[in-house]
């Protein structure tokens, strides 16, 4: 009785034993997977991002289509970057000019306000809400040529879908997102005239005054080494998640969605990375 | 012009027996861990219309894909007039994608441009004829594929039917010498459906172009080809002449001509 109990707890032990190394090999294999997986995805945004450059740099040019794409980032998001930097100069008039006025130096405000606005508001802004108007639709659009056999059809017709539809957008995103971040400065420093001088009642000599004496060409090349260094990874972000979209509908909506979400993290994480190697 | 039986003395010039244009040679491919090709030999015969067919998923459209360089296989070789697709370039494999026209399923048309800027698309990106020259070969190609009062219509203006003739003026509009086809019937009813193959046929008979031709029309395709291949499980199980595949005694072919459903494939 006893012998048999223990033959059957030995077989029970070696079914589990058996299983417990299966189940270790399917943890190992599921690990792997997904490092593979991981170092792929790697490597194919890295020679994506080298073909891109290339195309970008390496001439014949496409004169007509960068054109059209400057036309699509920067005059089409001309609105939004208006309204929402005349808003932002003036919430950070509104808060700034309560906040100084508890050390008694209000007079500062327009100092302040403009360098908030050149140094960190004004490129990252700008790239986020390029982000969401443009960034998004360059996704989908080349996210449905990916599930439309488009990009496969250039391919067929001996056109590299990269120099075609990748390297326009970078150099257009190079000039135009720079300039809209000049314009987002610029009307945001206006915001904050509104409600600091008009509203408000500050001297407008003392707040232009102040913002000249403070504000440095330094601070403005900082703030345009961010608006270049956002643009190219909006475009590289967004044009990278189109042109591997997979599954349909579904992916072309999964792409957009993460193509916005990533850029917008990396612009945000890129600012600091920036901000310390730049002061 | 009825060239529905490719018999015509037009249609049969040249010799069958020469050597393949394309040429497979024990491709390998697996995509997201599923065997797709396994271990391909095939042979394209050169001026001569050759139907793959198959069920869903046994792996032809990715075949087609091969042809031209848009997938690259696991393991064996490509071969255009013996050179081996791999060992290309990606410079090189454009310039050998000139020689090349396809036709996509779903018609792969520009969805910003209108049916002239996508007919004129390749002529304008790979070419240096001038505006003139180009207007006048993009309007003789669509009135061959009688699309001539269309050339302002863009493709979400098109029915099923158009957008395929469209897709075929692009693909020959670069004079290539081999066309491929990822079914361009499919979903068209009978009357549009024919009609295309009937184009397609038309086009065979004047511009001897090698074709390749992904369908699902069976047993109709028969009489619009020259040479039929069947694929199944990533395999070609028969090649040869449309008789002597319908009279295959491989036991899957045989019910894939009849559309049995008893047989080796059982779906449900």
């Amino acid at each position: 009785m006893g012998a048999g109990c223990n033959l059957r707890r030995d077989k029970i032990d070696r079914r589990n034993g058996k299983k417990g190394k299966w189940m270790l090999f399917r943890v190992a294999e599921r690990v792997g997977g997904r490092a593979l997986g991981a170092t792929r995805g790697l490597g194919r945004t890295g020679v994506f991002l080298a073909a891109a450059v290339w195309n970008a740099v390496v001439p014949p040019y496409r004169g007509r289509d960068i054109l059209k794409q400057i036309h699509f980032f920067g005059v089409k998001s001309l609105f939004v970057i208006v309204l929402t930097a005349a808003f932002t100069g003036m919430v950070l008039s509104l808060q700034g000019y309560y906040t100084l006025r508890k050390f008694g130096s209000e007079g500062l405000l327009g100092a302040a306000v403009a360098l908030s606005l050149i140094r960190e508001l004004g490129p990252v802004l700008t790239a986020l809400m390029v982000t969401g108007r443009a960034g998004s639709a360059l996704a989908a659009e080349i996210g449905i040529m990916r599930i439309g056999e488009q990009i496969d059809s250039l391919e067929t017709m001996g056109i590299d879908p990269v120099r075609f539809l990748v390297a326009p957008r970078i150099v257009a995103a190079l000039v135009s997102i720079p300039l809209l971040t000049a314009i987002f400065d610029v009307v945001g420093i206006y915001g904050g005239y509104l409600v600091g001088v008009k509203l408000l009642g500050l001297d407008a000599g003392q707040y232009f005054g102040h913002m000249k004496a403070s504000v440095e060409l330094a601070d403005v090349v900082n703030g345009v080494w961010k608006s270049l260094a956002f643009s190219f990874l909006i475009v590289w972000v967004c044009s990278f998640k189109g042109f591997f979209t997979e599954r349909g509908a579904e992916g072309v909506s999964r792409a957009t969605t993460s193509a916005v979400v990533i850029s917008s993290v990396l612009v945000l994480i890129g600012d600091y990375v920036l901000t310390s190697v730049l002061l | 012009m009825n060239c529905r039986d490719l018999s015509c003395e037009q249609c049969t010039v040249g010799d069958p027996e020469g050597p393949p244009i394309l040429r497979l040679v024990g491709v390998d491919k697996i995509l997201d861990g599923k065997k797709v090709l396994d271990h391909i030999d095939l042979d394209i015969p050169r001026n001569r219309i050759t139907a793959i067919i198959g069920l869903s998923g046994a792996g032809k459209s990715v075949l087609l894909k091969h042809m031209i360089g848009l997938l690259k296989p696991d393991r064996g070789q490509v071969l255009l007039d013996g050179v081996d697709l791999l060992h290309l370039s990606r410079k090189e494999l454009f310039e050998t994608r000139r020689r090349f026209g396809m036709l996509f399923q779903s018609g792969a048309l520009f969805d910003s441009l209108d049916v002239f800027g996508n007919v004129a698309f390749p002529l304008r990106e790979k070419t240096k004829l001038g505006e003139e020259q180009i207007r006048e070969r993009v309007l003789v190609i669509l009135r061959k594929v009688g699309l001539e009062d269309a050339e302002g219509k863009f493709p979400d203006e098109l029915s099923g039917g158009m957008v395929r003739r469209v897709a075929l003026a692009r693909a020959m509009v670069m004079d290539p010498e081999i066309i491929l086809f990822d079914e361009p019937t499919t979903g068209l009813d009978p009357i549009i459906r024919n009609s295309i193959l009937n184009l397609i046929c038309r086009t065979f008979h004047d511009h001897k172009f090698t074709m390749v031709m992904i369908s699902h029309d069976i047993p109709d395709i028969f009489n619009w080809c020259h040479h039929v291949v069947v694929v199944h499980g990533g395999k070609v199980i028969e090649a040869g002449a449309p008789k002597d595949v319908r009279n295959s005694v491989n036991p899957f072919v045989h019910q894939l001509v009849q559309g049995d459903i008893h047989g080796p494939v059982h779906l449900m």
